[in-house]
């Protein structure tokens, strides 16, 4: 083996191991930034070690034991160096917690992954820092690869967790899962971290790519955990389920120089029916635990309405504007208003669109906001009113951060330059 | 990245997996699951329920099963998405192949990577294919 394949192969084993780990040992230090330093100890320690020896048989029990060796000697020598009893006792403690996690090796981590879920996105973080720390301690990714996908420095990032990790040290987060009242709002969080990271993968805010398609991977990977670790939150397997739809359309959604391509110019034949497949039975799954009405379930049952349709026009436009409206007063806000706004124009033709939009361009919230304008040119083309059309399109072209976005945008304001409306 | 694992092996013809490996297999498939990779698994029946259909000279033969060579054969697959071929090879190393006394002491897992579309740069027979692609689409509706 030579080191550079040893190399890759224990990058392999720690992305599948380190979740567990940090989760284990978090358990037993009850403090994430010290277990992830633990751990990272093992790391180093594979890292010495398995180029020479090769990859043992069972890794994941090797890093552990190292991670659980280091965590004794650390808290040994932080009583020897304050000679206090406190500290004596609380490694009496820990090689307690070591016995008891031996007894749980084997077993199920799931709670101790559940517990490390919710306080990398605990609320008393910023939501940056919750989405690098997701991703560093449950994602399994480095610093450099959540500093590439997030299109930062290197620095900036490995900032914020450390950060991130002091603040859950001095703010005295409890490793546990919560519970009553508290839980569905700490719940709201998880979600939200998960599914903007998708969104940061499936339409980027900035930079110039179109799609970054692994960041939706990590992101459908964190939501698919969370699915099995709380099974009997509707509300999770409604977020898997749209988050499964909306990756089906990946690959269709990029044309052939990188330039993003519409929904409904999108070549069906290229959606990922595996996607879809599991998208639908997840629906099903928040459906029957009672979460039809959940917001990601409603955003999952529209993406679903698009799923099913063969072609662009079989669309069921109605249903669609209907869960728009369910949404609208689950989570009402303007953007939700502006894609009710799209639905309807579909739905019961574009002057009734544009009659809803016409309501939202004094809305604080979507000033500078590029869907707006570049909506309300879609349904002014569609009237035939190319001049104003032209203006809104080249008023969106120039709000968008993302340059494809940008380059379609203003190919569409030069189409209503030449007075074509749009194929929809 | 999308890793398709098979597994080789022909299990007999009227004989279903046994409690042991059936119980070890289910551990397995919920490891990698709770691990957020599994996208999709099926075993397969005998091959001695299958068929080959040969091309040779432009003729088609159709050959009945159970066919010989079991060690080439594939008893069932996982599809699975993972960051890199290493992760996949650290999947395919924990199946629990001893469990039962189906796959015997002897098997193995082969895993390949599935294409994904940003895998193909930009060239003219690539373009073309993309037409013939969005062709065949068509004329299957």
């Amino acid at each position: 083996m030579t080191a550079t394949d040893a190399h890759r192969a224990i990058e392999a084993v720690w992305r599948i191991e380190s979740p567990r780990m940090i989760a284990g040992l978090a358990r037993m230090v009850r403090d994430v930034g010290l277990a992830e330093d633990l751990a990272q100890d093992a790391l180093v320690a594979a890292l010495q070690q398995w180029p020479e020896s090769g990859v043992p048989d069972n890794p994941g029990a090797w890093l552990m034991a190292i991670g659980k060796r280091r965590a004794i000697d650390h808290f040994r020598h932080a009583a020897v160096a304050e000679r206090k009893h406190e500290e004596i006792g609380r490694d009496l403690e820990v090689q307690q917690a070591v016995v008891d996690l031996d007894a749980a090796i084997g077993d199920d981590f799931g709670d101790d992954l559940l517990r490390l879920i919710f306080t990398a996105c605990h609320p008393v973080l910023s939501k940056e820092a919750r989405v690098a720390l997701t991703l560093r301690l449950l994602g399994g990714l480095s610093t450099d690869e959540i500093a590439r996908a997030f299109l930062v420095p290197e620095a900036t990032v490995a900032q914020r967790i450390v950060r991130a990790k002091r603040t859950l040290s001095e703010a005295h987060v409890p490793f546990e899962v919560p519970q009553g009242a508290e839980r569905a709002a700490r719940l709201s969080s998880v979600l939200e971290v998960i599914y903007l990271v998708f969104n940061e993968g499936y339409s980027a805010t900035a930079g110039d790519d179109w799609v970054r398609p692994e960041l939706c991977e990590d992101a459908l990977r964190l939501g698919r955990i969370l699915a099995e670790l709380a099974p009997k939150e509707p509300e999770v397997h409604g977020l898997v389920a749209l988050m499964e739809i909306q990756a089906s359309r990946l690959r269709a959604r990029v044309g052939p120089s990188g330039e993003p391509v519409l929904l409904l110019d999108q070549d069906r034949a290229r959606w990922d029916q595996l996607l879809i497949r599991r998208g639908l039975a997840a629906l099903d799954r928040a459906d029957r635990l009672g979460g039809a009405m959940g917001p990601y379930a409603v955003q999952a049952a529209i993406a679903a309405c698009h799923a099913r349709a063969r072609t662009a026009a079989e669309t069921d436009w109605v249903r669609i504007a209907a869960l728009y409206d369910a949404l609208a007063q689950l989570t009402p806000s303007p953007v939700v208003e502006l894609n009710r706004a799209v639905a309807v124009g579909m739905a019961f033709g574009p002057a009734a669109g544009l009659a809803l939009v016409d309501e939202l361009t004094s809305e604080p919230q979507l000033e500078g906001y590029h869907l707006l304008p570049s909506v309300r040119g879609d349904l002014l083309a569609k009237l035939g009113r190319f001049a104003e059309a032209r203006r809104e399109f080249e008023r969106a072209a120039s709000l968008t951060r993302n340059a494809p976005e940008r380059k379609l945008l203003l190919e569409r304001a030069s189409a209503s330059a030449r007075g074509s409306a749009p194929l929809h | 990245m999308r890793f398709l694992l098979m597994i080789k092996g022909d299990p007999k013809p009227g004989q279903l997996p046994s409690e042991e490996l059936l119980a070890a297999m289910g551990r397995y498939n919920e490891e990698l699951a709770k691990a957020g990779v599994l996208l999709d698994l099926s075993g397969l029946h005998p091959s001695a329920e299958g068929a080959r259909v040969k091309f040779s000279g432009g003729k088609r033969t159709v050959i009945d099963g159970p066919f010989t060579e079991s060690k080439e054969l594939v008893a069932g697959y996982w599809i699975i998405q993972a960051k890199s071929l290493e992760e996949a090879i650290e999947w395919a190393k924990r199946v629990p192949f001893e469990a039962g006394a189906e796959f015997g002491q002897e098997g193995e897992i082969e895993i390949r990577q599935v294409f994904e579309l940003e895998e193909f740069g930009d060239s003219p027979a690539i373009e073309r294919a993309r037409e013939l692609g969005k062709e065949l689409a068509k004329n299957k509706e």
